[in-house]
């Protein structure tokens, strides 16, 4: 049995005097693996995601990825730990648009203090890896929608994280460049990349993940992984 | 409440950093103006106002009464230029024994039988005007303790009965130090010195050529050289302003820029709180206000913070002025100086309508905004600008934050602007502060001449012809000056006597300082001509030289000596003690005059390498039998006017320097608010909070630089022309080593302290922008 690259454990979190927006959840993700986390909107699967990220913090329950108390972390360990376990895809991209798509890409690695040249070398194969190296030079203004979502995802990947996190990647996008997105997300799980895909979309869900974790009223309601129904049902 | 004020106090409750940028600068702005308002206006009312009310004399003449009669000065009064005409009055020069309630100076009496009403009405002040002989009033202004009921013994003319003071009073162009009855004149006139004194009133005499030109006009029909000395009413006027006007070209200096500052974040502010609120006003559009409502809304909520400040400001005014006032009423002679109601209207309603327009500019295009653009434009920010600084940035070999704040001014080059300019007059105030700190230091060195390492100080002083009258025992100058000599370590020495003496053209009296040896190295700042090197020779201040309307070259006569003593001026120093009235020469030049000078002090430098303190002990193991004690250092100690001057210049100065900060705070929270999710996206990305700081002080390093480097130079330049404005108004001119008091060291930090406003100004926003929550920052929209 290998150690579980993410493990909740009766982790709650509450937005103000609201209801809970993640109640009592404890959910455990296992390196390689492709977790789809479905819900409706407000059910709480951002917020999942985001104490998963070390973005927000639970009220009570712990959160460990990798081996890393994220619960437990302050702001300055927290970016430390983005830095070297986390890479995010957004629905918005969340690209800057002053840098250019290089720059973008290069941005986490700047940021960990990587060389300049070793930094643009990974950047470049990232960016070749994905199909938009000729884009390099060009600031995000300029790109489609799933070009910049490949943008972001190769900026999610500067650092080699053990985790990639998608919140509605393809929510912004119209389907053809949403497909695209999909068709990435599916070859860096078959990769070995672990992912954890927050979407309301089934479809997408089905295309990148064997598992998909429904969630509704912040509570898990659903966990069910596809190739083991599929084995069992053999 | 209309929906317009429910929009304004909700601005001016949501934008809490900004109504209170508003708020301070408004209230620094009036305080400054209020203070320099006043200061300039009491500069000037107070002696018109008196002079008017007493009636004071244009031009005060006082007549050698061997060579002219009451009857022919009578009758000068009858000239056409006259309008008003007091006099003669018998006057004398009078010399007070010297006791511990004050020292013997040389005075002017003059003989009147009454304080007088058409020509110079003499104030009494307390008491009442002498009726008998034998009862004297005291000038206000006079060197001796003005006391009712004290009584002065004459040291000459001798044989003279004691005079009691029965009131003290003042004459708005001092027309003498004290007044007797005319009965009691002849006893204090010595024979062959006794003068008149003429009082005019002119029809004309707003200039110093309309005075001149009366001055001729009322002599041409008496006998030549009758007039033995003359006094304009411009002279006294120029005299009592003068501690004052010391003031004023340094307020309206700090003023000037505390006003521009004002406008400058004012305007920045406002039109911040425009560019930030686009959406808002796009929603305001939508929801039916008019373009007018619009700029309405935003006028008032500038106005709003802008009258409590301005309310603080007046109030803070009224205090800054509270001891600028005492002093200059020490120096009208007048009580009850106050804030004149009108400054406060002016300068409340300047403040504001500079506000209110400032406002109302910016809002204007607010208003014309079409709503779908204000709505657009709310949500979406141009990324264009500064790219290429960005990218430039990026390649220097940076940590990351660092080259992502460098390149930040570039992308909103207007607000980078605003904000540097802000620091600009910041550092402009501080360069000026420090430069003016310098300078008064360079002045008061000067005044205080007291480089000397070691210094024995004269006992109390006793002056006067008459030479010494008083009880107590002297130390005896040569026996000091052998002694100082004969100490072990002694380098240079010199020694000084101060004696009072008369000079035509002059009331009053001035300081004559001889020395013995060479006091050039004593601290004496020269501002033209050079220091005396043989008897006979005088250097004196520029006051002095005003006075008596001499220049260097000429000679002047001392009298109220043993005998006349002429020095010819050969050098103007520079020295603002007793107003300038002194008089520095050899002592050789009194040998005859007064050959008895006891009352010295003795400056003394020890050679290199030797102890102070012990050559002090060594010293006066010698001195005190001699009745004289040293110590170590010079003589004089600090000026009022200067410790004033310098704690108004740390409050202004922290003032403009807090407003300064305040503007970049405003620009930089604005910058941050913009960029939440940009920040966001970082700190998602693996930016620490130590990072985001550091990227948004950043931001402000280039602003600070430049702005710095800037306005060291600036500051320097208004340094330059308000040191000379303040000595020009004091009645002084300034040399080079007062002005020119900024050296290269110091202007790098000076420099860097507009980097240090801005850094001052960014760390709270940075602070901030660190805290915020990644996922809060990357929801906003």
């Amino acid at each position: 049995m290998t150690t579980p690259v993410i493990e909740l454990c009766e982790v709650s979190r509450r937005h103000d005097d609201g209801p809970p927006a993640v109640d009592d959840v404890s959910l455990t993700v296992r390196p390689g693996e492709a977790v789809a986390i479905l819900g409706p909107s407000g059910s709480g699967k951002s917020t999942l995601l985001n104490l998963i990220a070390g973005l927000d913090r639970p009220d009570s329950g712990t959160v460990t990825v990798d081996g890393v108390r994220v619960d437990r972390l302050g702001e300055a360990a927290s970016a430390l730990y983005r830095r070297s376990k986390i890479g995010m895809v957004f629905q918005f991209f969340n690209l800057l648009d002053d840098l250019t798509v290089a720059d973008n890409v290069v941005l986490p690695a700047r940021l960990a203090g990587t060389a300049r040249a070793e930094a643009d070398r990974r950047a470049a194969e990232l960016l070749e890896d994905l199909g938009i190296d000729r884009h390099a030079g060009a600031y995000p203004g300029r790109l489609s929608g799933g070009e910049r979502q490949r943008v972001a995802v190769a900026r999610a990947l500067m650092n080699r994280p053990p985790l990639l996190l998608a919140d509605e990647p393809t929510g912004a996008l119209d389907t053809a460049a949403g497909q695209d997105v999909s068709r990435l997300l599916r070859d860096l799980h078959a990769e070995g990349q672990t992912i954890v895909l927050v979407t309301h979309d089934l479809a997408l869900a089905r295309s990148c993940t064997r598992r998909t974790v429904r969630i509704g009223d912040g509570r898990i309601t659903e966990d069910v992984d596809s190739r083991a129904a599929a084995e069992a049902a053999r | 409440m209309s929906a317009l004020g429910k929009v304004v106090r909700s601005g001016v409750a949501r934008r809490r950093v900004q109504t209170l940028v508003i708020g301070l600068t408004t209230l620094m702005a009036v305080a400054a103006a209020v203070l320099g308002g006043t200061l300039t206006v009491v500069s000037d009312a107070p002696f018109d106002d008196a002079f008017a009310r007493q009636h004071g004399a244009h031009l005060s003449l006082r007549f050698d009464a061997g060579k002219v009669s009451a009857g022919q000065l009578s009758a000068s009064g009858d000239t056409e230029e006259v309008s008003a005409a007091a006099g003669p009055f018998p006057t004398a020069t009078v010399t007070p024994r010297a006791d511990k309630e004050g020292p013997g100076w040389p005075m002017t009496v003059v003989g009147r039988s009454g304080p007088g009403r058409d020509v110079d009405e003499v104030a009494l002040l307390d008491g009442r005007w002498p009726v008998r002989a034998g009862e004297i009033v005291l000038s206000a202004d006079s060197p001796l303790i003005p006391e009712p009921g004290r009584r002065i013994a004459l040291a000459r003319p001798s044989g003279v009965p004691t005079l009691t003071v029965v009131g003290v009073a003042r004459s708005v162009t001092r027309t003498a130090d004290a007044w007797v009855l005319p009965s009691q004149m002849p006893a204090l006139t010595e024979p062959g010195s006794g003068g008149y004194q003429m009082l005019y009133r002119f029809t004309r005499a707003g200039t110093a050529a309309r005075i001149i030109a009366g001055g001729k006009a009322v002599t041409a029909s008496l006998p030549q050289k009758a007039a033995v000395g003359e006094q304009s009413w411009l002279t006294a006027k120029k005299n009592a302003e003068r501690d004052t006007a010391l003031y004023v070209p340094f307020l309206v200096a700090f003023g000037a820029l505390g006003l521009i500052m004002s406008v400058l974040v004012v305007g920045n502010v406002v039109a911040s709180a425009v560019g930030a609120g686009t959406r808002r006003i796009g929603i305001l559009k939508a929801v039916g206000f008019t373009p007018a409502q619009v700029v309405r809304a935003h006028v008032g909520q500038a106005l709003v913070p802008a009258a409590a400040g301005t309310g603080l400001g007046v109030l803070a005014g009224h205090l800054f002025a509270v001891p600028v006032l005492a002093e200059a009423e020490d120096a009208y002679g007048t009580s009850s100086l106050a804030v004149a109601p009108w400054v406060d209207l002016a300068v409340i309603a300047g403040v504001l309508g500079l506000v209110a327009a400032t406002a109302w500019a910016s809002a204007l295009r607010a208003g014309r905004l079409r709503t779908v653009d204000a709505l657009a434009v709310g949500r979406n920010a141009s990324a264009e600008r500064g790219r290429w600084a960005v990218r430039l940035a990026g390649r220097l070999p940076l940590p990351q934050p660092v080259a992502l704040g460098l390149a930040r001014p570039f992308a909103r080059p207007a607000r980078a602007l605003a904000m540097g300019t802000a620091v600009l007059f910041g550092t402009v105030a501080v360069t000026f502060t420090v430069g003016m700190g310098a300078s008064l230091g360079e002045v008061m060195k000067a005044k205080a001449h007291d480089v000397a390492d070691v210094t024995v100080p004269e006992p109390l002083p006793d002056f006067g012809p008459g030479g010494p009258v008083a009880d107590r025992p002297r130390a005896d100058p040569a026996a000091v000056a052998a002694a100082v000599e004969a100490a072990p370590g002694t380098g240079k020495y010199y020694s000084a006597a101060t004696v009072r003496a008369t000079v035509s053209g002059l009331t009053g009296i001035a300081h004559v300082i001889a020395f013995t040896g060479d006091a050039s190295w004593g601290g004496y700042t020269m501002v033209e001509g050079r220091w005396i090197d043989k008897p006979g020779e005088a250097v004196v201040p520029t006051p002095f030289l005003t006075a008596t309307g001499t220049r260097i070259g000429d000679t002047v006569t001392l009298g109220g000596l043993a005998e006349p003593v002429t020095v010819r001026i050969v050098g103007e120093v520079l020295d603002p003690r007793n107003d300038g009235m002194q008089v520095f020469t050899d002592v050789r030049t009194l040998a005859s005059a007064r050959p008895d000078l006891t009352d010295t002090s003795h400056h003394i430098a020890v050679t290199s390498g030797t102890d102070v303190a012990a050559y002090v002990d060594a010293l006066n193991k010698d001195l005190t039998p001699l009745g004289a004690t040293a110590r170590a250092g010079g003589l004089d100690g600090g000026s009022d006017m200067v410790v004033t001057l310098d704690a108004l210049s740390a409050t202004l100065t922290s003032m403009l320097v807090a407003v300064a900060a305040l503007g970049v705070l405003n620009g930089v929270l604005l910058d941050t608010r913009e960029r939440v999710r940009e920040i966001g996206v970082h700190k998602a990305l693996g930016m620490t909070p130590r990072q985001t700081v550091t990227m948004v002080i950043t931001s402000v390093v280039v602003t600070g630089l430049v702005a710095g480097a800037l306005g060291v130079p600036l500051g320097v330049t208004v340094h330059g022309w308000v040191m000379p404005a303040m000595g020009e108004s004091a009645g002084l001119r300034l040399p080079d080593s007062v002005i020119a008091v900024y050296h290269g060291a110091e202007l790098l930090p000076l420099a860097l302290g507009g980097l240090l406003i801005a850094a001052l100004g960014a760390l709270l926003p940075a602070g901030w922008a660190a805290r915020t929550r990644t996922a809060t920052a990357l929801r906003t929209e």
